[in-house]
């Protein structure tokens, strides 16, 4: 396997030019070989969510996806999310609920939310908990999180993002 | 909502923002796993669950480590001086024989991860494999095989205890009533797998070890003394932890192996588990059996209780808790909250080939709240009176109370606390509704549990169990630098509790300054005084004790210095908005100004004061109980056995909240992964000692589905126990949900006389039961 493959990445708005196995996982070439850290890898097999990401347009788990699959596409990660100094309503909500606390699933669970409210913040609550059913907490037992959410999707609602 | 809490008056006892939180809803956390590493190690473990090594072979080319290199590494040896306790070693890699599926038998090097995974897969590993135990009853049982050749039967902890009256008492009861209960093994599960960073620095020529740990400072003093180095030579920092519950307080044979690959290669080298092997080969805990009996008065009052714990371990011992803690916490705690004064018990560990057993949050309570919690309801049908009236005849009412163990109950509100539940879960209303639905076959259940939880003890408490390490204290220094910023350094180690956050408020309100001045700093064995770290709901309570302390001392330094430079007496000092104040007076004095002359501008003290603003303290508290009162409504569809839980409360005081809306999140928590242990999550070997719970699809942690909204009641019983009076609350969550919600399955279930003991509480097992008891009908 060390055949590479020439690929660009567009994170965030910003190319990455990078070599990779065509093996490698977008998470890890996101990881490794783009040094942005904050996509986070907690199963390898699609369960727990704290990969989620957002590419071309759908959120998806980046331990399941190959760095290839993703080459020449937009990608949105955690690092994407605020706007300089200026969180996003979704990190506000995140902190004000107290939807964390060791902040590992974090990442995920707000790219998630991001995806799911974009297309419509007007998400009802049974659609919301089957929504964050996709990924794991460990700490929070994710009241806040559902809480966090549906706050942020006020605020999304009224239109003041950035 | 908040009966009996105190309106804040400073910073303490305010909801505040955490400061934890801008860096990590940003992803720019820094977790162990970001690094970047020379050399990544891929571990070679064992796919039979015991047996003889005969040879691991690496592929052509590939760089191996096995046993016979690490001939220098000290195994893995905890102690403990009591209770029969039989030491057992574990070698780093294992070296002869291996004892459970997923034991690290080599570490493959290459420089990334998928490559070492590569080469592992081509390791050629041969293994005599022989007959494995993995059931505690089989192990304990004739001529079965030894674990380890030293511990005859397999038995590593066999602790008694019986008062003087147990005998007499038990024999002139009246009632008895017995149960049988079984927990089954489960796996703490942070999010975060374990991992490990070593770098060798060239310049100061010493190791720099980050790892995903609970005690930096102890992996650093036992990690160098098992390599044979000095501890100066061994920097540990655990950055931020991605959870941890218990399971990242024990030593990773895998973290002395990368250790000694940096030290040894000159060079960084990093593991990062993958979930499988957090799953297989991490530490599992929970698997326990206890045989409980109650023996009650004509008032239905527990006279005596006698009680058999025999808990699974696993293949090892854990460092530094050794094996044997789920035992013997469930022998001294297992009177729970009630009084009761005569108590025998026998608590033993016992060996099998699966993977090690070690703390997770809550210990042995979760397990040991819900034996006596069902023999609360079992005595109640029996002696046909209610829930709360059998607790509320045998709660403990009136504090300081010695348990019949020993342990000293600090003042509380058991009662008061189960009444509160009580009242906001309206039983009367329920039980209308619950007659209603079985007129029309829907099966509603209502649960409680009652408990009391020993938190933020201090060195007695571990001394009694017979470590040989025993974490009780903490230090914290705390400095105010010449520009005003104040920073205290702590020997805790927070993963994800806010700690930072909650400190800050301590020290902001008795230093009188904003929060947002003061920096908390942790997880670095260069820049923390010597310390434990965060595990047995202790941190807030002893770094929280010790911070108090350090800002105290450093309080009274400041009130004289500017007593002597606003020339007043230091009694008619305030301190408040940053600014000392002389009482009554507009003369004040910044303390930014009052930090910049203790460092630049000594000479004006006249040698009254030594220059610098800094203190240490070292608090070791004698331990305080919090205690709460959950209640589960639940419904169990009896066609399928799916427990659906209708709601969940949760009555709890712990003492002084510092900072309620982390206390919220702690008890969130907590209960979830309690309806984690009550019903779904369980770790499954077959008979062989092969693991059947390898991935997330067949290990099943709740989701937000599972999770129904937890409501809250606080009370604030302030307690002379804790300098801050603040309770421990990081475990309570956990101890008590599983017992009310199996209380709520069988009371859901009363109509087919069947009695639910055993936890998970599956739909395959509410299915067995229920056909048993329609079987044994008809």
């Amino acid at each position: 396997m060390t055949q590479r493959a020439a690929i660009v990445l567009n994170l965030n708005g910003v190319d990455h030019a990078i070599s990779v196995e065509p093996r490698r996982t977008l998470a890890d070439a996101i990881r490794d070989d783009c040094g942005l850290t904050g996509t986070h890898i907690g199963c390898e097999h699609g369960v727990c969510g704290a990969c989620t990401i957002i590419v071309a347009g759908e959120a998806v788990r980046s331990c399941l996806m190959f760095a290839v699959q993703a080459d020449g596409k937009r990608i949105r990660t955690v690092e994407g999310l605020a706007d300089g100094e200026q969180l996003h309503p979704l990190q506000e909500a995140f902190i004000a609920h107290h939807a964390l606390q060791c902040g590992f699933c974090t990442p995920g669970f707000l790219m998630l939310s991001l995806h799911a409210l974009e297309r419509d913040p007007d998400l009802g609550d049974e659609e919301l908990l089957d929504l964050l059913a996709s990924n794991l907490c460990r700490c929070t037992g994710y009241q806040n999180i559902v809480k966090a959410v549906r706050g942020a999707a006020a605020v999304m609602r009224a239109g003041v993002v950035r | 909502m908040s009966a009996g809490v105190a309106v804040p008056t400073g910073w303490v006892g305010r909801s505040l923002r955490r400061i934890e939180d801008p860096a990590l809803v940003r992803g720019s956390g820094r977790f162990t796993s970001d690094l970047p590493a020379a050399l990544w190690v891929r571990f070679v473990r064992s796919p039979v669950a015991a047996g003889k090594i005969l040879r691991i072979v690496a592929p052509p080319g590939a760089r191996m480590v096995t046993a016979a290199d690490l001939a220098a590494v000290g195994p893995i040896r905890p102690m403990l001086h009591k209770f029969n306790y039989v030491p057992i070693e574990q070698r780093v890699l294992a070296a002869d024989v291996v004892r459970f599926v997923g034991e690290p038998l080599a570490a493959i090097l290459a420089p990334s991860r998928e490559e070492a995974e590569d080469l592992a897969e081509r390791v050629h590993v041969e293994i005599d494999a022989t007959s494995a135990i993995v059931d505690a009853y089989a192990a304990i049982a004739a001529g079965a095989p030894l674990v380890h050749a030293q511990a005859r039967g397999n038995i590593i902890v066999d602790a008694r205890v019986a008062t003087p009256g147990f005998a007499a008492a038990s024999a002139a009861a009246r009632h008895r009533v017995r149960l049988r209960i079984r927990s089954r093994r489960q796996n703490a599960l942070p999010l975060e797998p374990r991992a490990a960073h070593a770098a060798w620095d060239p310049v100061e020529r010493r190791i720099i070890l980050h790892c995903s740990t609970q005690m930096p400072h102890l992996m650093r003093t036992i990690i160098a003394q098992l390599i044979g180095m000095a501890e100066s030579g061994l920097r540990v920092i655990a950055p931020d932890v991605g959870g941890g519950f218990g399971q990242k307080m024990s030593l990773a044979a895998e973290y002395v192996v990368v250790a000694w690959l940096a030290r040894s290669l000159r060079t960084s080298v990093a593991w990062t588990e993958d979930r499988r092997e957090n799953l297989i080969a991490s530490f599992h805990a929970r698997d326990q059996h206890i045989d409980l009996e109650g023996m009650f008065d004509d008032a239905a009052r527990l006279v005596a209780l006698r009680a058999d714990v025999l808990a699974n371990v696993g293949a090892y011992a854990c460092y530094p808790t050794t094996g044997a803690v789920e035992a013997l916490m469930a022998m001294a705690e297992m009177p729970g909250p009630y009084d009761v004064r005569d108590y025998s018990c026998t608590a033993r560990g016992v060996l099998t080939h699966t993977c090690p057993m070690a703390p997770y949050r809550g210990v042995s309570r979760p397990v040991i709240t819900f034996a006596i919690e069902r023999l609360m309801d079992k005595a109640a049908a029996a002696f046909g009176i209610d829930a709360p009236t059998i607790r509320r005849r045998n709660l403990v009412r009136a504090f300081p109370y010695t348990t019949a163990t020993g342990l000293v109950f600090d003042e509380a509100s058991y009662v008061e606390t189960m009444d509160a539940a009580v009242l906001a879960a309206d039983l009367p209303a329920f039980r209308a509704r619950q007659a209603a639905a079985r007129l029309q076959g829907r099966y509603l259940g209502i649960g409680m549990s009652t408990f009391c939880e020993r938190t933020g003890y201090g060195t007695p408490a571990f001394a009694a169990r017979g470590m040989d390490v025993t974490p009780g204290w903490e230090t914290v220094v705390l400095g105010i630098d010449p520009s005003g910023c104040v920073e205290a350094r702590i020997g805790s180690s927070p993963h994800g509790q806010g700690l930072r956050t909650a400190l800050s408020q301590i020290i902001a309100d008795e230093l009188g300054v904003s929060p947002e001045r003061v920096t908390v700093v942790h997880g670095d064995t260069d820049r923390t005084p010597y310390g434990w770290g965060t595990f047995a709901s202790r941190s807030l309570v002893i770094a929280g004790g010790a911070a108090l302390m350090a800002a105290r001392k450093v309080r009274a330094k400041l009130i004289g210095m500017a007593a002597d430079l606003l020339e007043a007496a230091p009694e008619d000092i305030v301190l408040g908005d940053g600014v000392a104040r002389v009482s009554g007076t507009d003369r004040a004095m910044a303390i930014d100004a009052l930090a910049r002359a203790a460092y630049h501008q000594t000479h004006r003290f006249k040698g009254t004061f030594a220059p610098g603003l800094a203190e240490s303290a070292t608090y070791d508290p004698p331990g305080t109980f919090s205690n709460a009162c959950h209640i589960a409504l639940v419904e169990v569809d009896i066609e399928t056995g799916r427990v659906g839980i209708e709601k969940f409360l949760v009555a709890e005081d712990a003492g002084r909240l510092i900072n309620p809306m982390i206390v919220d999140g702690q008890i969130h928590g907590g209960v979830a992964q309690g309806i984690a242990n009550a019903l779904y999550e369980e770790v499954i070997y077959d008979a062989g000692g092969d693991i059947l719970t390898a991935t997330l699809a067949d290990y099943l942690p709740p989701t937000a589905r599972e999770i129904p909204p937890i409501a809250l009641h606080h009370r604030e019983t302030l307690t002379e126990a804790s300098l801050t009076k603040a309770k421990g609350v990081g475990e309570g969550g956990t101890i008590g949900a599983p017992a009310a919600l199996i209380n709520a399955v069988n009371d859901a279930l009363a109509p087919f006389g069947v009695s639910i003991d055993e936890i998970p509480a599956t739909p395959q097992r509410i299915r067995d039961a229920l056909r048993a008891a329609a079987a044994a009908k008809a």
